[in-house]
């Protein structure tokens, strides 16, 4: 047994469970743990099985084109890795933004952060918590009376409606494509929902899909076009022409209603049917609270949603900045990331060659140079890894450390220290939440207390949407169509050399990219990302990652059935693919599940 | 298959164009908005890695035209153009690219709405190369963009579709700077920006 330094008692004495790759993620992941005869993991080894290289292929490039390439990285979080992109490039060159482009981006990003869960919650992490199949088993009628009693205000609940929506999953699942259903463990003990639970669930995975898709009008209004909306260094790419009529691309009345009518849609369905799934559901698995890592000791968030623009301070930032390190809630530290000595990435344990050991590096001066080789206690081959060795490099995720501490960053940290700062909004919603499910404060270090960050989140980024859209309007009322800075767009008003950092939470966690300019190009560009966080694996001083640190401790019903693993993994909604890069190597569907 | 034209027709490319080959879907929508005009009822989408996001141009086409990149086992830069109930599983066999959500998921996903396409074509490119992240077509996929667009022509002649030679709007294309010059003029060479992954990837290659 090893006692890490942050905390944890690592055993990797038990059975070996390899679970390739881990499903219903963006990006590709890779998950080993040793469980003991009582089938409770006793150690957890997380690796990202894809080379990164966005930074490289940026060198050289037109900064200002720079958000369109990061925007490429993922099919998720393409609108926040394109606002990290131009706030570090106008902070390296000293651009302002007009108080619109302030509000359209806040709109947007808090646009893409509801998008976002409500897309995460049901799409990729409510098949951990409902079994569709079993749904086929509900009476409607009894499945009406549920939904009324659960949510009295959501106007779709007859039996007539839940009868429909059985059939329609009857003749799927009958059709032989489970499709979205496949790779499940349906009769596994872990899911503990009733047929009329897992069918209003169920009915509301349909619903979300209609509403994720208006939802993204707003980046089509604003972005010019969606998919991979258009974004601008020094503010934001659309005109304002509020009298005009259906002029290309202008911002009109007729527009601003519409995203009016959007944001009303999204505050009827968060509070109608997100949040009361999450209390119907989590009411099912109050006893099941594993996972919490180290949510309870170190978290981190930069903060975001500027009240003004071009000022990033932490008192005027809606989503909270901090970091809490050992567990002390009572002490919430501010973070520099600037500083060298603050963010810092590592490569011991990851496959990059920094050229000497123990050694971290401040993302300005990051290094992408490959190094893939296996530890002596690897099994398997280097085309065919049986099993990892986690004592030697084991990743292609490197391991970030804020004054070397391994952080959990995403919802619940950004919750955790909203709730530690004693930022308003953030402590009435937790403390209402948990009276409600007649929970202690400490059942937010969970996997659960994850999931529920994330639907407290969506709730209040509505109201922050509306707070901001209505910003908007009185500014362009009072006469103000200003949505663009571009005194500084021409390369020869830059300086020669020039370094900058744009900050975001993206719905997933801490963003920030670091960008170094000479001569009118990137000279460096790195980022790093919030699963570079969550997913990182060790560190030279042994402290394990917050994934790594989640899965210790939890039970599992059959240690074949990763449904544990899963349910943890996805509380973090971990994207891989900006952290990491490539496919599998023989395209590779199925998680093979190795029990050794 | 309907016997009348499609009312709604969408041409999508899937990929990613910072993938190599990954990039056909994409760069064969780019080149079909350079020379061709199409009416009205007609969008051309550059759909890149986006998954569920395009679940609502799906649901506004009876009929689909997918340009992408597919693993067929055939040599590199055959072309092969399935149709309809066929599309799904070449498009899942094996998982080509980044899209995790896979074009195959949002294809299942329009279906349980009732709301998929009724005429599926698939235009798919085997590529040579995939693991050159940063990378552009290779030359054997990219002398396929143009039997590519034919093959595409075609297809929509049969739907009713008659483009006019011209230009198509570029709502849906990439920006700028992510065209497919202008990406590979400014594309560092694999010497300075390593470009590969690892040798899990490339067996034998260590």
């Amino acid at each position: 047994m090893v006692a890490t330094p942050n905390g944890f008692n690592l055993d990797n004495s038990g059975r070996r469970i390899v679970v390739d790759p881990v499903t219903r993620i963006e990006g590709h992941m890779r998950c080993e743990v040793n469980v003991d005869d009582q089938g409770v993991i006793r150690n957890a080894v997380s690796t990202g099985t894809m080379w990164r290289g966005l930074e490289v292929i940026l060198k050289g490039r037109d900064p200002r084109d720079a958000w369109a390439f990061t925007e490429r990285i993922c099919g998720v979080c393409t609108g926040t890795h394109a606002l990290t992109s131009v706030r570090a490039v106008e902070d390296a060159l000293g651009i302002t933004i007009p108080d619109n482009a302030n509000s359209i981006r806040n709109i947007m990003q808090l646009n893409l952060q509801i998008h976002d869960h409500i897309v995460h919650f049901y799409h990729l992490h409510a098949l951990d918590w409902v079994n569709p199949v079993n749904a086929l088993r509900a009476d409607p009628k009894a499945t009406s009376e549920l939904q009324q009693a659960v949510s009295p205000s959501h106007p779709m609940s007859s039996p007539g409606y839940f009868r429909d929506v059985q059939n329609r999953l009857k003749k799927f699942v009958e059709s032989g494509q489970l499709g979205l259903f496949k790779n499940g463990y349906w009769d596994n003990p872990a899911y503990l929902l009733t047929p009329e639970a897992d069918l209003m669930a169920t009915t509301h995975y349909l619903e979300a899909l209609d509403l994720q898709k208006e939802i993204v009008k707003v980046h089509t209004i604003f972005g010019g076009k969606n998919p991979h909306p258009n974004w601008l260094v020094g503010g934001v790419p659309c005109p304002i022409n509020i009298d005009g009529v259906g002029a290309v691309g202008a911002i009109n009345m007729e527009r601003l209603n519409l995203v009016s009518s959007i944001i009303d849609r999204c505050f009827e369905f968060v509070n109608n049917v997100y949040l009361p799934d999450v209390v119907a559901i989590g009411g099912f698995y109050k006893s099941w609270l594993y996972g919490g890592g180290l949510s309870s000791k170190s978290v981190l968030a930069y903060g975001d949603i500027p009240e003004h623009p071009n000022d990033f301070s932490a008192g005027q930032l809606h989503l909270p900045r901090g970091a809490i390190i050992n567990g002390n809630l009572n002490e919430v530290h501010d973070v520099d990331v600037r500083d060298p000595e603050q963010v810092q990435e590592f490569v011991d344990h990851s496959w990059y060659a920094y050229g000497e050991a123990g050694k971290g590096l401040h993302p300005w001066d990051g290094v992408t140079e490959p190094k893939y080789e296996l530890g002596p206690n690897a099994k398997g081959t280097r085309t065919n890894i049986l099993e990892l060795d986690e004592a030697a490099k084991y990743s292609w995720i490197k391991a970030p450390r804020w004054k070397g501490h391994a952080m959990e960053v995403g919802p619940l940290a950004r919750y955790i220290i909203g709730y530690a700062k004693g930022h308003e909004d953030i402590k009435n919603q937790v403390e209402g939440l948990l009276r409600t499910m007649d929970l202690p404060v400490s059942a937010l270090f969970s996997t659960l207390g994850r999931t529920a960050a994330r639907a407290l989140e969506a709730e209040y980024c509505c109201r922050l949407q509306k707070h901001f859209f209505d910003k908007l309007v009185t500014n362009i009322k009072n006469g103000d169509s200003s949505t663009a800075n571009v005194e500084k767009w021409e390369p020869r008003t830059w300086p020669k050399e020039a370094k900058g950092v744009g900050m975001t939470e993206a719905p997933r966690g801490a963003l920030g990219h670091w960008v170094k300019i000479k001569d009118g190009r990137i000279e460096n560009y790195q980022c790093v990302v919030p699963t570079t966080w969550n997913g990182s694996p060790r560190d030279a001083a042994g402290n394990i990652g917050a994934f790594e640190a989640s899965l210790l401790e939890t039970k599992m019903e059959r240690p074949e059935e990763p449904v544990e693993i899963l349910r943890t993994l996805h509380s973090f909604d971990p994207c891989l693919a900006c952290s990491t890069h490539v496919m599998s190597p023989d395209g590779q569907e199925l998680t093979t599940v190795k029990v050794r | 298959m309907p016997a009348s034209p499609p009312k709604r027709v969408l041409v999508l490319g899937i990929g990613n164009i910072l993938w190599a080959d990954e990039g056909f879907g994409p760069r064969c929508i780019e080149a079909l908005a350079e020379t061709c005009a199409f009416p009205d009822h007609v969008t051309l989408l550059d759909g890149g890695t986006q998954g569920l996001y395009l679940l609502p141009f799906l649901e506004q086409a009876d009929a689909l035209l997918v340009f992408d990149a597919v693993d067929y086992g055939l040599a590199p830069g055959t072309l092969l153009t399935v149709r309809d109930a066929e599309v799904p599983a070449f498009m899942g066999a094996k998982k080509m690219s980044l899209h995790q959500t896979g074009f195959q998921d949002v294809l299942a996903t329009a279906q349980l709405l009732g709301r998929c396409p009724e005429r599926l074509t698939l235009i798919g490119c085997q590529p040579a190369e995939l693991e050159d992240y940063g990378g552009s077509l290779r030359p054997v996929v990219a002398a396929q963009l143009a039997p590519a667009l034919d093959l595409a022509l075609a297809e929509l002649a049969a739907w009713g579709v008659a483009p006019l030679p011209g230009q198509s709007p570029v709502e849906g294309l990439a920006d700028a700077s992510l065209r497919r010059d202008a990406y590979e003029a400014g594309r560092p060479a694999p010497e300075s920006a390593c470009r590969t992954g690892d040798d899990r990837f490339f067996p034998g290659a260590a």
